[in-house]
């Protein structure tokens, strides 16, 4: 058994479009650079994790990375492949079962919304060809409600996407890297009201690797470790109003994300006051918005004074989404989730550069949070 | 409309005011649609209300990819979630109204519409002001 469980390495490729190169092998670039951020070779890997949701298995990967026969586990998850495979990945260092572990996630998407296929989610066909099953659409009806019901403004859905972009700039790994001013996304084109283009992620490609070790690997490497305090990852409650639903319980239900959440910080011990920096689910800019009460960081209806203050910026009391998030970064799903957790390695470490938040983090938080209704949380914490 | 087709069997009953059909659980929640499957067997079809209130709403502007297959060219529409009290909330296509008027809350009616040339499907729209 191993108490603690600790990130030494992180590797990312940029994220965006790379053309002519392969889901899988922006994944072998990630791992190289983990590795080697890690200070050792692939043959001190001991268990592998990873996955992708539509750019083929991982375990394919040693074919690059070299045939040292180590156990390499495919996971095929949707949006939560990167949080499964890291959860998996500390479970094994956890257990015992290994010293050091690797937890992978890549993709590469075709251009435009993503189409899901209703007999893959347990849907009958006519609710795809009526134009319903569409999860750019499942965000606008939550935020639409959540709007009138909270009393959050258009405007402050802009500013959302404005800092998106503006700390995108900041940041190598993103892919949409200029500045957006407030006006051209509140004037974009709508996409499903209120959201315009702007507010919006894209699928894209990218991939994030993670090296996992054990506290005494940890002492053995004297690695730059960031101690993971905490994962937990959850499916949806009864009652619950998700992605994909035909309807939903007049009698209302929790939310994945509250319950992955609470389970995150009570394994932790801490609190979201300890948090000093956030990577949240911001599919779109109203996701960020009601991801930040869910996950307990505000009450629903204080993000509109928080961003008329400013106060998730970097430089704020609570700095979310330091690296642009999705909207900065596009969403490749099966890489999109570990991006958080890299991001928040390199934050409390201290090497954000540019974008590094001030006073030293020590804890960071990330929530990730996809179809058919799932979201996990990792704190890690320096 | 007679010539046209339900673009699916079972959603909606055959009367002159027709009507969803959701399923009963045995715990007493209600879901739309009745499951296929299996898990028809554990819930009882009932017919739910013709009337609600708009729970909440928005634009589809763009067209989506396959597996839609609404008419051509591309005409973009509303869909939302109405309430219907004491029963579940259910996904349709708005109709008959424009986004200006549209507010949650607001009173909304059940209608077998036109989905192509071919199909019905339902819809909701807001309730006619008398």
């Amino acid at each position: 058994m191993n108490d603690d469980v600790y990130i030494i390495g992180a590797g990312i490729h940029p994220f965006g479009r790379t053309d002519g190169r392969s889901g899988r092998d922006q994944g072998v670039f990630a791992v190289r650079e983990a590795l080697k951020d890690a200070g050792i070779e692939w043959g001190d890997v001991e268990f592998a994790y990873g996955g992708s949701a539509a750019a083929g298995s991982a375990d394919i990967m040693v074919n690059e990375l070299g045939l040292t026969s180590v156990p390499f586990i495919n996971v095929s998850n949707g949006c939560a492949t990167g949080g499964s495979a890291l959860a998996a990945a500390r479970n094994a260092v956890a257990a015992g079962a290994c010293e050091i572990a690797l937890a992978v996630g890549f993709d590469k998407h075709p251009r435009g919304a993503f189409n899901a296929k209703p007999a893959e989610y347990g849907l009958p066909d006519w609710y795809g060809e009526t134009g319903m099953m569409l999860t750019t659409q499942f965000f606008a009806l939550k935020i639409q409600r959540y709007m009138a019901l909270h009393g959050i403004s258009r405007r402050t859905l802009g500013l959302v996407a404005e800092k998106a972009f503006r700390n995108g700039t900041l940041c190598d790994h993103a892919w949409r890297r200029s500045p957006v001013d407030l006006d051209t996304i509140l004037n974009a084109p709508m996409v499903n009201d209120p959201l315009t283009k702007y507010m919006f992620c894209s699928p894209a490609e990218g991939a994030v690797a993670l090296v996992l070790a054990s506290g005494k690997k940890v002492r053995e490497l004297g690695a730059d470790a960031i101690r993971i305090a905490s994962v937990a990852f959850r499916t949806r409650p009864e009652g619950s109003f998700e992605v994909f639903a035909p309807s939903i319980s007049v009698n209302g239900g929790g939310k994945p994300t509250q319950i992955a959440s609470r389970a995150a910080f009570e394994m932790a011990g801490i609190g979201p006051a300890d948090v000093d920096v956030a990577q949240l689910q911001d599919t779109e800019s109203g996701a960020e918005i009601m991801h930040m009460a869910e996950n307990g960081f505000c009450a629903d209806g204080d993000q509109e004074e928080w961003f008329a203050n400013g106060w998730s910026e970097i430089g704020g009391r609570l700095p979310i989404n330091t690296d642009g998030g999705c909207l900065a970064c596009g969403e490749p799903i099966g890489a999109s989730g570990l991006r958080q957790v890299y991001e928040n390695t390199v934050q409390l470490r201290g090497r954000g550069g540019d974008r590094q938040v001030p006073n030293d983090p020590r804890v960071g938080y990330s929530h990730v949070y996809g179809a058919p209704g799932l979201s996990a949380v990792a704190i890690l914490e320096r | 409309m007679t010539m046209l087709a339900p673009i699916a069997p079972g959603l909606w009953t055959d009367e002159a005011e027709p009507r969803l059909i959701g399923g009963r659980r045995g715990d007493g929640e209600i879901v739309f649609p009745v499951p296929s499957g299996d898990a028809a067997t554990l819930v009882e079809p009932v017919a739910l209300s013709r009337c609600g209130t708009l729970w909440s709403w928005t634009t589809q502007g763009f067209e989506p990819k396959e597996p839609y297959s609404g008419p051509q060219p591309f005409q973009p529409f509303l869909i939302g979630y109405v309430e219907l009290p004491g029963e579940v909330i259910v996904e349709t296509r708005i109709v008959d109204a424009a986004p200006a008027d549209l507010a949650i809350g607001m009173p909304m009616t059940f209608a077998v519409v036109a989905f192509d040339d071919r199909r019905s499907t339902y819809a909701f729209r807001p309730e006619r002001q008398p």
